[in-house]
């Protein structure tokens, strides 16, 4: 992954001093392991500060929300799906931006790494082809990156992006015979008493931060349900039961929307796996309306579109 | 005052012995993290922890806290009128506190109990609350303690300081408040000379191992609308979410937002954290929002916290370096950074 860094300051250099692009959005490498900061470049001389590696696993699409300039952004797999379903919402405009894709194999839990070194600090990390190394004051440990993927990342089919003006490498060969919904199985089948102890045991630890919600490219109401004051949806004090709604109505919000790009959990302060219920959203998607997220320009979300003729017979 | 020394056992057991009388809270592994939790929740007490993920703030100051009651049943003679909800101040001790989130408690003091205001709530449990500091034999790189209070075996606000010696602890007294619980617990030696050396030593070679120096002397003779104005709040705040992490897991901020919540017939007025960064923060019932853009907001936060607090107190910074927001901000906006565009801003 790290030699996309070189090329993507190459792309960004051109774009801008061609003149093609008023702004590029990129990340740049942060100042503690494992976090990178999404960047605005409109300066060509600042290029140099572009950076890529195994943890640039926030969502860019999140900061074109609306925007009226040109834009040269940095897109994996799922970023491009997420800037389709931006497209296809009207949040921005296709001939507005210049996507650049990565062929992406996966970004690295780090909370994962962490736990691998028995949560030592960690000073500094270095990938190296498909290893990478962790040091920290008193140890130093090699990893294999494949078994320390996001759990999103090791179940993706769609790494390469789906729309793109231009690629930055070879296309990566997709998983096969991955078995995406395992976890959601499993859940499927409690019985509703335990399904709700489960839920209640996920979210116990939420602080209301917002960060998953705002995280989230496809979050971008000017009033958020739970901000709303008149009428007021959803009480704002740490009681289980708004904690729970604010959860239900925000992955219902995401229902045929989400790509399960990650950025939600990654940026939970709590370590929450708030995927588990857009995942089953995700599910019921493929399942009913044989959809996945952000694959066409061609085509609304399904719960954003009736038909007359539509073949499944409980909607009719 | 005394100094005494306990075997890690003995420490433990008296800890359990002051559950009896005192709300003992200390710090836990809970999953991928540590959490300050009541002492009887099953749990061992983890001595050996950096920090907690969240800060010991919600002991004293609960992110969410009923205030007041109310009856609306015109029937009740007591309709439509606030009664104050019963709270429980009986002698908390938060065993094993960090001595930045210690300071925090200073720092927020100052505007909980000052000679204008007193928050009822938040005096009565800091007051019968005993803070029983540790001190950080291996700071993170990310905490600047050093620079902002009194370093990792800071004393400021705390009634006792543990050291961490190999096998035991080193118990210091540093107030009546704090004699009064080592009074309670049983076991024990008085430290000698020996021990308060090693104590020392470690204390010594624990303050060179903060993270690098973060500047903060400039800060009060800059003009306050130099600073306001200056060009870099755009960039700053391009990638942050304005989400609630920053402040929540901040242990000085401070900010609340009151609700009531009426179910039925009845009522209850509470406050519950609020944070500078979410948008509602300062949107005024006309609709109109005086700082309705992002970058407004991340402004806010930086020069309350290194500006605003610092031109009114006069006592330092709204920050005591514990590096939580460093390490945990999703889209690594880092306040050392800011601190310093700030600092050298000409
Ligand atoms: S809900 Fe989470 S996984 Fe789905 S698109 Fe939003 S941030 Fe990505
Ligand atoms: S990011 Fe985590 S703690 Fe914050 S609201 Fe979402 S689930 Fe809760
Ligand atoms: S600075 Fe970081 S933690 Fe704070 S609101 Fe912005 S994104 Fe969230
Ligand atoms: S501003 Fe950041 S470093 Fe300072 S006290 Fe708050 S969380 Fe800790």
């Amino acid at each position: 992954m790290l030699k996309y860094a070189e090329k993507i300051r190459e792309t960004a250099l051109k774009l801008l001093k061609e003149d093609r692009i008023d702004t590029f959005i990129g990340y740049r490498k942060g100042t503690v392991p494992m976090m990178n900061e999404p960047v605005l470049i409109t300066d060509p001389d600042r290029v140099d500060q572009l950076h890529w590696d195994s943890f640039c696993a926030l969502n860019l699409c999140n900061y074109l929300t609306k925007r009226t300039d040109r834009i040269g952004i940095v897109a994996t797999g799922c970023n491009s799906r997420n800037i389709v379903t931006h497209i296809v919402e009207n949040q921005i405009k296709r001939d507005q931006l210049y996507i650049v894709g990565i062929p992406c194999e996966g970004m690295i839990d780090h909370r994962a790494v962490l736990r691998a070194v028995k949560y030592r600090e960690i000073l500094d990390i270095r990938e190296e082809g498909d290893r990478f190394l962790v040091k920290g004051a008193d140890f130093e440990e090699t990893f294999e990156k494949n078994k320390f993927l996001q759990s999103n990342c090791a179940i993706c089919t769609h790494r390469n992006p789906v729309i793109h003006d231009e690629m930055l490498g070879e296309q990566v060969e997709e998983q096969s015979g991955v078995e995406p919904f395992t976890d959601v199985e499993k859940i499927e089948e409690m019985e509703p008493v335990k399904k709700q102890a489960f839920f209640t045991r996920l979210i116990s630890r939420c602080i209301r931060c917002y960060a998953c919600r705002n995280a989230c490219p496809l979050c971008y109401c000017p009033t958020c349900f739970v901000d709303e004051s008149s009428p007021q949806w959803v009480g704002k004090s740490s009681d289980p039961t708004d904690t729970m709604t604010f959860h239900f109505l925000r992955a219902y919000h995401c229902a045929g929307r989400c790509t399960d790009c990650g950025a939600c959990e990654r940026v939970c302060p709590m370590g929450i796996s708030m995927r588990q219920f857009t995942k089953k959203l995700n599910k019921d998607c493929l399942d009913l309306f044989s959809w996945e997220a952000g694959l066409t320009l061609d085509q609304r979300p399904p719960l954003d579109v009736y038909r007359p003729d539509d073949y499944n017979d409980f909607i009719r | 005052m005394t100094d005494k020394i306990f075997s890690k056992e003995e420490w433990l057991a008296g800890l359990k012995a002051l559950s009896q009388t005192y709300r003992v809270f200390v710090p836990v592994k809970d999953g991928d993290f540590h959490t300050f939790m009541p002492l009887d929740n099953g749990k061992i007490p983890d001595f050996d922890y950096q920090n907690t993920r969240l800060s010991p703030k919600s002991i004293i100051y609960p992110q969410s806290e009923r205030m007041f009651e109310y009856s609306l049943d015109p029937e009740s003679p007591e309709a439509n009128v606030l009664k104050e909800s019963s709270k429980d101040y009986s002698p908390m001790a938060i065993v094993g506190i960090r001595p930045c989130d210690a300071h925090a408690f200073q720092i927020v003091k100052r505007n909980f109990d000052n000679p204008e205001f007193r928050d009822p709530w938040w005096v009565q449990r800091a007051e019968s609350t005993t803070l029983v500091g540790l001190g950080c034999n291996e700071p993170c790189s990310t905490c600047f303690c050093t620079e902002l209070g009194e370093g990792p075996f800071g004393q400021e606000g705390l009634d006792l300081l543990l050291y961490h010696m190999g096998e035991g602890f080193l118990v210091k007294g540093l107030t009546q408040k704090g004699e009064e619980l080592l009074g309670k617990i049983t076991g024990g030696r008085p430290a000698n000379d020996q021990d308060l050396k090693a104590a020392g030593d470690l204390a010594a070679s624990a303050s060179g191992k903060t993270g690098p120096a973060v500047p903060t002397d400039r800060l009060r003779e800059k003009v306050t609308n130099d600073l306001f104005n200056a060009p870099f709040w755009e960039e700053v705040a391009f990638a942050c979410l304005n989400c609630g992490t920053c402040t929540f897991l901040c242990p000085t901020c401070w900010c609340f937002d009151i609700q009531d919540e009426v179910l039925g017939k009845a009522g209850d007025r509470i406050r519950n954290w609020d944070s500078c960064m979410f948008p509602l923060f300062t949107l005024h019932g006309s609709g109109h929002n005086p700082r309705n853009n992002k970058f407004q907001r991340v402004r806010q936060r930086f020069m309350h916290k290194l500006k605003y607090y610092v031109d009114k107190y006069q006592n330092g910074v709204q920050c005591s370096g514990c590096g939580r927001c460093v390490r945990y901000c999703p889209v690594n906006i880092d306040i050392r950074e800011v601190c310093k565009l700030m600092n050298n801003y000409a």
